[in-house]
């Protein structure tokens, strides 16, 4: 009796409710409500306030969903939205600004502005692994942009999906922003919609889907996917504090579980054991001797996960290359820090974005031939090389093709909002992060005024051959040919 | 007839000619929009005949919005090319020393390019010059039913280009298919929302970014003006815009006029006088306007005409000759709202004008309908333009004339909605076939100790104060002096 009585209440979130919502909040939007410079501030500060009010909340759903180390918590997903919210705050005004734009000769006189506005109803599908900020993140742009926004977090990290729903229902409009939680059925529903936008951060399995969907309405999307962002060390590095980069952009990232981890590493022959060595010693003194006793390594999120990196890592061929590592704890879901020397080109774990703790090492003779091999796959996300070698470091820079590249550290670039965060080819499209998010979630509208003077009858038929020179010449924008035309007889 | 198999092969060889770093280079580039600026200049003759030929357009027509447009895109181009290239800094916050940040533009590989039928010069050379400036290989499909043009561009484009980085397939739906079946770095497609639709789908299996420049009904909102001289002008404006643009057939191309019932007749009046004047008493000897693209057009529009109340609504012209595919400029007044004229983009010389109690109505009414790719208000009421302004939204909006907007390079051309996404022309063109790729670049010497575990409060104090950029608040904490608020919670 009590089953049949929830069930009752667990309404179902199919097409129809999608739609119904869908229509609520474009007619919040049409009313003009999310428009204004006071309602983006107010949301933006709300937001600001939940993250400030609830950080130990979340710290705490993060721990649970992910076994999240604390500073790990408060430094990537919640200091991060909340600089997110204040540098919005602080730039709103500036970006909402319309910008003036230098007319010609050829549409002389007039004067022009391209005019950002919102898109309308926009749609965020976030991640599990950082899945607090992957949902605030886009949600502080698509509200500074003025738009009316559905967020649907991840139900792989089931505890954070919770808390945002209820803190989003206690701190922001509801007539506006809304938060459907669920998993594929839900996610299908909201998709068949007709959105504004669509933002999805995930894997590219699913943003083939999703771009898929947005087709049928024409709608834009952002697509934060991921790759196998490579690092390369060069020899004459300092390879303590290459390696100490490496590890926290790795393990100290999730548990390698970032869409920006290291992947894999190329080196040189002669580099290599040495390299491994560095990255022991600093293994051992950031984690212990027994790391899958630390408390400052996330867990793998679940049992999907937990199987197919333990997969990865016993692969004939493969597993005989474990060098440092290699423990995993069922029961916990932990699987500690693992390095990988020379594992075969074509395996299982160098085929798939590894997405975990285990670190494969490649070796070259020459650390220009990793070049080759990067440029081999699909372009990552991120790409990163140590080295102090001028020559390489440009040669890098320039062939190497990816979301975004660091020179002699790793990830840190994720911080930087002045720069666009955001993928290309396989690793995604479209970019975000400070004035990016605003420029995602919304239109740029061109915007001229012209006079009723000074119009040119050139323009218009009946055509003469007086036109088209005069024509000709106003559109090569020299002054003397216009004079000319103006002045000879036709 | 290329084969499936004939088409990989190329593209794959294409891909290698650009993997080899061939076109990425500035002097490429260059000599590429120069090889573009030549063909324009050298083969104007032929284009202004295949023009003819194709659509019946006007060699004045011709130069404006396709021949000259390019010259004046490409010239551009070249001109700006060095800035856009160059390396953009990107402020880094003052607690990152030793670091620099920058955006470097790059190009994004072996892009696709579909062009259309009614500007076929034009919007196959404006996107292939923002492709070929940003360092792509470029495919371009040019639209079949613009057969001279078409074969035109395929055997003057490898003559003036590097035939090893620009290639031109001609061919009909079929080729456009196989096309976009293919893996691109980007596809840029002009067209109808309906085959829109079907490159995107294509392009999501292959995570293929595209711009998709498609159309809608582009109104022109016509406002009472005091002075009978900004009366004319507006008149000439819509006109030109109308009739004078491909007669009709371009994405941004009037679609139809909104106006105050009590001013519909003196419009009408002034517009029945203004079209004598543009276009002549037989429009179709004087080959004024351009002519319908094809039977299949022809009858469509046709068609549209046929619906009872629609052809009451008729106030001028009307007359049609299938022989010649020619339509006269032909004006509405009021027909049905709810028929397929009112409701699909009609790209012919058919000029309904809605009549509205009050002008500002003509916000709910653009409202109703979807984005459009352009609209235009012809008004000197200030509030009546902010309104407009604010409270529409299309790809872009012009006050008091119509069109001009294509010849910009300063502003971006595209829509948004049903009418498109992403933008090119100007920068734009450069930008929307590049990869803005963000570089960091750090130094050894300085790193923050608190970064790596094992964490304690003392790091995560650190963290909190670098973070909110509080280098005094870090200071102290490394001196021992500050004490963290909310310590590590022992969970």
């Amino acid at each position: 009796m009590a089953g049949a009585a929830q069930e009752e209440d667990k309404k179902l979130f199919d097409s129809g409710a999608a739609s119904t919502l869908v229509g609520e909040l474009r007619d919040a939007f049409a009313s003009g409500a999310t428009r204004g410079y006071r309602w983006r501030e107010s949301q933006l500060r709300g937001l600001l306030k939940m993250t400030d009010d609830h950080e130990q909340d979340i710290v705490a759903a993060l721990r649970s969903d992910l076994g999240k180390p604390e500073p790990e918590s408060v430094l990537y997903e919640v200091a991060m939205v909340r600089n997110a919210c204040k540098l919005a705050l602080k730039e709103l005004q500036h970006w909402m600004m319309p910008e003036k734009v230098k007319t010609s000769l050829t549409t002389f006189p007039s004067s022009a502005e391209i005019v950002s506005e919102p898109l309308g109803v926009v749609l965020i599908i976030s991640a599990w692994n950082y899945p607090y900020l992957l949902s605030l993140d886009p949600v502080v742009g698509a509200i500074a942009a003025g738009n009316a926004v559905v967020l649907k977090p991840s139900e792989l990290a089931p505890a954070t999906s919770a808390l945002i729903a209820k803190l989003v229902g206690e701190y922001m409009d509801s007539s506006s922003i809304r938060v459907v939680e669920g998993a594929v059925a839900e996610a299908t529903a909201l998709l068949e919609q007709k959105w504004d936008k669509i933002f999805y951060t995930g894997n590219g399995r699913v943003g083939r889907i999703v771009m898929a969907a947005a087709a049928k309405h024409l709608t834009p999307v952002v697509l934060e996917l991921g790759g196998k962002s490579p690092v390369v060390v060069d020899s004459g590095v300092n390879l303590q504090i290459a390696s100490r980069r490496i590890i926290v952009g790795k393990w100290g990232c999730n548990n390698g579980q970032a869409c920006v981890s290291p992947d894999y590493i190329i080196t040189t022959r002669d580099l290599a054991p040495k390299l491994v060595d560095a990255l022991k010693n600093e293994l051992e003194m950031f984690y212990g001797k027994n790391p899958l006793e630390s408390k400052d390594l996330s867990r793998i999120v679940n049992s999907n996960h937990f199987n197919r990196l333990t997969k990865l890592m016993d692969e004939d061929k493969v597993s005989d290359k474990v060098v440092y590592g290699g423990e995993r704890d069922p029961t916990k879901l932990q699987i500690a820090p693992t390095i990988l020397l020379d594992v075969p080109r074509n395996c299982l774990i160098m085929n798939e974005e590894i997405f975990g703790p285990l670190l494969p090492i490649l070796t070259v003779d020459k650390v220009e031939e990793s070049f080759d091999i990067i440029n081999s796959g699909g372009k990552p996300l991120a790409a990163y090389i140590f080295t102090n070698d001028k020559k390489l470091k440009e040669h890098f820079v320039k062939n190497v093709s990816a979301g975004g590249l660091v020179v002699n550290d790793t990830t840190v670039h994720v911080a930087v909002h002045t720069l666009p965060f955001g993928g290309v080819g396989q690793s995604g499209m479209g970019a975000y992060h400070g004035k990016f998010s605003f420029d995602a979630f919304s239109h740029k509208k061109a915007v001229v005024y012209r006079s009723f003077m000074g119009d040119a009858a050139m323009r218009y038929p009946p055509y003469t051959n007086g036109k088209l020179r005069l024509m000709k010449a106003l559109l090569g924008g020299s002054i003397l040919d216009i004079l000319r035309a103006i002045f000879r007889r036709s | 007839m290329e084969t499936l198999g004939d088409l990989e092969v190329h593209l794959e060889g294409m891909r290698e000619y650009y993997r080899g770093g061939n076109t990425r280079g500035a002097p490429w580039r260059k000599s590429q929009l120069q090889g573009l600026l030549r063909l324009l200049e050298e083969r104007e003759a032929e284009m202004f005949m295949a023009l003819e030929h194709d659509l019946g357009k006007h060699p004045v027509e011709a130069y404006r919005d396709e021949i000259g447009c390019a010259k004046k895109s490409a010239n551009y181009a070249l001109g700006s090319l060095k800035g856009w290239m160059s390396t953009q800094k990107a402020k880094l916050p003052l607690g990152a020393v030793l670091t620099t940040a920058e955006i470097i533009p790059e190009p994004l590989g072996l892009v696709l390019i579909i062009s259309s039928w009614n500007v076929p010069i034009g919007l196959s050379l404006e996107p292939l010059i923002g492709a070929l400036a940003a360092g792509n290989a470029v495919v371009l499909k040019p639209s079949e039913l613009a057969p001279r043009c078409s074969s035109l561009l395929a055997n003057a484009l490898p003559a003036y280009l590097d035939s090893k980085a620009v290639k031109v397939i001609e061919g009909g739906p079929a080729v456009s298919e196989q096309l976009v079946q293919q893996k691109w770095d980007k596809i840029l497609f002009t067209g109808s929302a309906r085959v829109g639709r079907m490159v995107m789908a294509a392009a999501a299996n292959h995570l293929t970014p595209v711009t998709l420049e498609l159309g809608g009904k582009c109104p022109a909102v016509l406002d009472s003006l005091s002075s009978s001289w900004d009366r004319e002008v507006a008149i000439q404006r819509i006109l030109g815009a109308k009739f004078g643009a491909c007669a009709g057939q371009a994405c941004i191309a009037v679609d139809y006029v909104l106006v105050e019932k009590r001013f519909s007749s003196i419009s009408l009046e002034l517009m029945k006088v203004w079209i004598g004047k543009m276009f002549g008493e037989n429009p179709r000897e004087s080959r004024t306007m351009a002519r319908i693209v094809n039977k299949h057009h022809f009858l469509r529009l046709k068609t549209l005409l046929e619906d009872p109340n629609v052809k009451a609504s008729i106030v001028h012209g009307g007359s049609m000759d299938e022989n010649s595919l020619f339509i006269e400029p032909t004006i509405l007044l009021d027909p049905p709202l709810e028929s397929d004229f009112m409701q699909d983009e009609i790209f012919g010389p058919l000029l309904p004008i809605i009549t509205l109690k009050k002008i500002e109505d003509s916000i709910n009414f653009i409202n109703s309908r979807p984005k459009p790719l352009a609209v235009y208000v012809f008004t000197q009421n200030d509030s009546l333009q902010k309104r407009m302004v604010a409270e529409t939204s299309s790809g872009s909006l012009t006050f008091n004339d119509a069109v001009i907007q294509y010849l910009a390079d300063t502003l971006p051309f595209g829509g948004v909605g049903e009418s498109g996404m992403g933008n090119y022309h100007g920068k734009f063109s450069f930008d929307t076939f590049s990869h803005h790729k963000a570089v960091m670049r750090r130094g050894f010497l300085v790193d923050f100790w608190f970064r790596f575990p094992p964490w304690n409060d003392h790091k995560l104090q650190l963290f909190r104060s670098l973070y909110v950029f509080d280098y005094l608040g870090v200071l102290l904490t490394v001196l021992g002096l500050k004490k963290s608020k909310q310590g590590l919670s022992r969970a």
